[in-house]
């Protein structure tokens, strides 16, 4: 199962920075970043090509860290990409909790990192509408 | 002039009579507390005292304290003296542990005091012709109920709005003529600036004084509240354990507060030597109810830090006065007039799944108004990655702390070592009101 990490900061200026500077100093660099924010606090998820490592850097510098299982899909780039991906996961009743996406540099296609409850029935229905899941190499190696 | 003073009696005692009075309910007391509270026969055993050894007033001193531990270890009625058929009324407010302290009064608990609080009001200049607006709260804290009983004994005419609904609070100002207001003094600040906000001449409202107190202020607040008013602000002190409010209240020499020491027998201690200081020094106050039938307590520790001035007042009385109080021997917060413990908010907060004790209170004063924040730090355990389960934790936390302080908070998450550490132990709390 591809992981993401979870990173929890708070909403004052400088955070972000530090955390991103923690996992450089780890040597890891950062292949897709999120971040969802209320006014106060904020989460930044993060896939990383050394995830043990830029969780392990985390933790040392302070921050509340944790791994968590996420799906990723490979989609066309081209308009309806995205589109037709989730409508196979509303038709079968899976709700999203959030996704983000990004570009791979080798390929024409997209990432699109998916955060649902039932991973196991979203991998069947994607994997069941001929939508290609990828695996954690691939997904840290982009 | 003289003042008019509600007891002349009991208020203008000479120092001997009063002496002589205060012993003779002393032996009393003492007597009753062996007999009738187990606490008190186990706590005079440890100490060597029997009752019989009150002899002089000094005496008391040999006797054990009483502390607000005790109150938790025989909660919620185990410090009663009197069985619950007598027991008429209960009031309480908040203890150090999730549980609060629990007072219990007879019928002529409940008739003493609203003598006390007909004896406050009139201290403060009011009469039958005034038309008391009482904004304390209504319910177990003692300020409602304790305020509206001795405004009916005085004659006045009390309107039991109780507290909050600021809007309604001004209409019924201006509508009922009120001439008094009972309130915490930082909700009569906030009462007042709505009202000039809303544009209400305040020269034209009726009301010319001000009953305050269930929180510490400072003179700078009073002149404050006088200078944007115009109302007299008299200072009041009291507690849940010792009766509620009509312990102590300023006279309208506005110096000192008179202490009703014919009910309420006040000591100075040093808080740390639990020794008795000399007469006009600072210290922590200690009460011990002369005459309370349902709750009686010998030698409490208030944790309230005060003095203590004998001699007869310009207003005539000759009652033990005591100075506003000053700050506190313990960790206790009064916000909004509600008592809150620290220890109190840990409690609450571990008994929630997966939260760990890792916590700042932080107090501030907003719009005049006493606001607290919660920050507790985020943990792996209760972090979640979806904002969702974030707030859910925060609303989780809210509505527990909220509905066991009785008083609105508000939660913030922060980041692990967010709260400083002095010298490895975390800082509590942080008041950034300036009293």
């Amino acid at each position: 199962m591809v992981k993401q990490i979870s990173v929890f900061i708070e909403n004052k200026s400088g955070r972000m920075a530090e955390a991103t500077r923690a996992i450089s100093d780890a040597g890891v660099n950062i292949r897709a970043l999120a971040v969802a924010d209320t006014s106060e606090l904020g989460v930044l998820r993060l896939i990383c090509d050394d995830m043990d490592k830029a969780l392990g850097a985390l933790k040392d510098a302070g921050f509340t860290a944790t791994a968590n299982n996420v799906i990723a899909a490979q989609v066309p780039d081209r308009p309806g990409g995205l589109a037709d991906l989730l409508e196979k996961l509303r038709d079968n009743g899976i709700n999203v909790e959030y996704l983000y996406a990004y570009f791979t540099k080798t390929t024409d296609n997209a990432v699109v990192i998916i955060r649902v409850d039932d991973k196991e029935k979203t991998a069947e229905t994607l994997e069941g509408g001929g939508i290609r899941l990828l695996s954690p190499e691939e997904v840290y190696s982009v | 002039m003289a003042a008019i003073i509600w007891d002349r009696e009991n208020e203008c005692l000479t120092e001997s009579k009063r002496k002589e009075l205060q012993l003779e309910k002393l032996k009393l007391l003492v007597t009753k507390l062996y007999e009738k509270v187990p606490h008190y026969r186990k706590s005079f055993d440890a100490a060597g005292v029997k009752p019989g050894d009150l002899n002089r007033l000094e005496d008391l001193a040999k006797f054990p304290f009483t502390t607000k531990e005790d109150l938790a270890a025989n909660y919620p009625f185990g410090m009663l003296a009197e069985p619950m058929e007598k027991i008429v009324r209960v009031h309480a407010s908040s203890g150090t542990t999730g549980k609060p302290k629990v007072a219990g009064y007879t019928k002529n608990d409940i008739k003493m005091w609203a003598e006390v609080m007909a004896r406050t009001f009139t201290c403060a200049g009011l009469t039958s012709s005034d038309i008391i607006q009482n904004a304390y709260g209504y319910g177990l804290f003692t300020g409602g109920l304790g305020a509206h009983y001795g405004g009916e004994r005085l004659g006045a005419t009390v309107i039991p709005i109780s507290g909050g609904n600021t809007k309604r609070q001004l209409l019924i100002m201006q509508d009922f003529g009120s001439t008094a207001l009972c309130a915490t003094p930082s909700y009569a600040l906030l009462l007042f600036e709505k009202a000039a906000e809303a544009g209400v001449d305040i020269d034209k409202l009726k009301v010319h004084t001000g009953i305050f107190g269930a929180e510490m202020w400072s003179e700078a607040m009073r002149r404050e509240i006088e200078k944007k008013t115009g109302i007299n602000a008299i200072d009041i002190y009291g507690l849940t354990e010792i009766i509620g409010p009509g312990v102590a209240s300023e006279c309208l020499e506005k110096k000192y507060l008179h202490v009703f020491d014919d009910h309420f027998l006040p000591e100075i201690i040093d808080p740390e030597t639990l020794e008795p200081v000399a007469t006009g020094e600072e210290g922590e106050l200690v009460f011990t109810t002369l005459d309370k039938e349902g709750f009686p307590l010998l030698r409490y520790r208030t944790r309230d830090i005060t003095s203590l001035h004998p001699g007869e007042c310009a207003c005539g009385r000759t009652s033990v006065r005591m100075e506003r109080v000053k700050g506190r021997s313990d960790d206790m917060l009064i916000i909004r007039g509600v008592n809150v413990y620290p220890s109190q908010v840990e409690s609450l907060l571990v008994a929630i799944d997966d939260v760990e004790p890792h916590y700042q209170i932080v107090v501030d004063r907003q719009k005049s108004m006493d606001t607290l924040e919660i920050w507790v730090e985020v943990s792996e355990k209760i972090f979640s990655d979806e904002i969702k389960g974030l707030e859910t934790l925060e609303r989780k936390i809210k509505s527990e702390l909220d509905s066991a302080l009785l008083i609105s908070t508000k939660i913030k998450l922060v980041e692990p070592k967010t709260i400083k550490r002095s010298e490895g132990k975390a800082v509590r709390i942080v008041d950034k009101r300036n009293i």
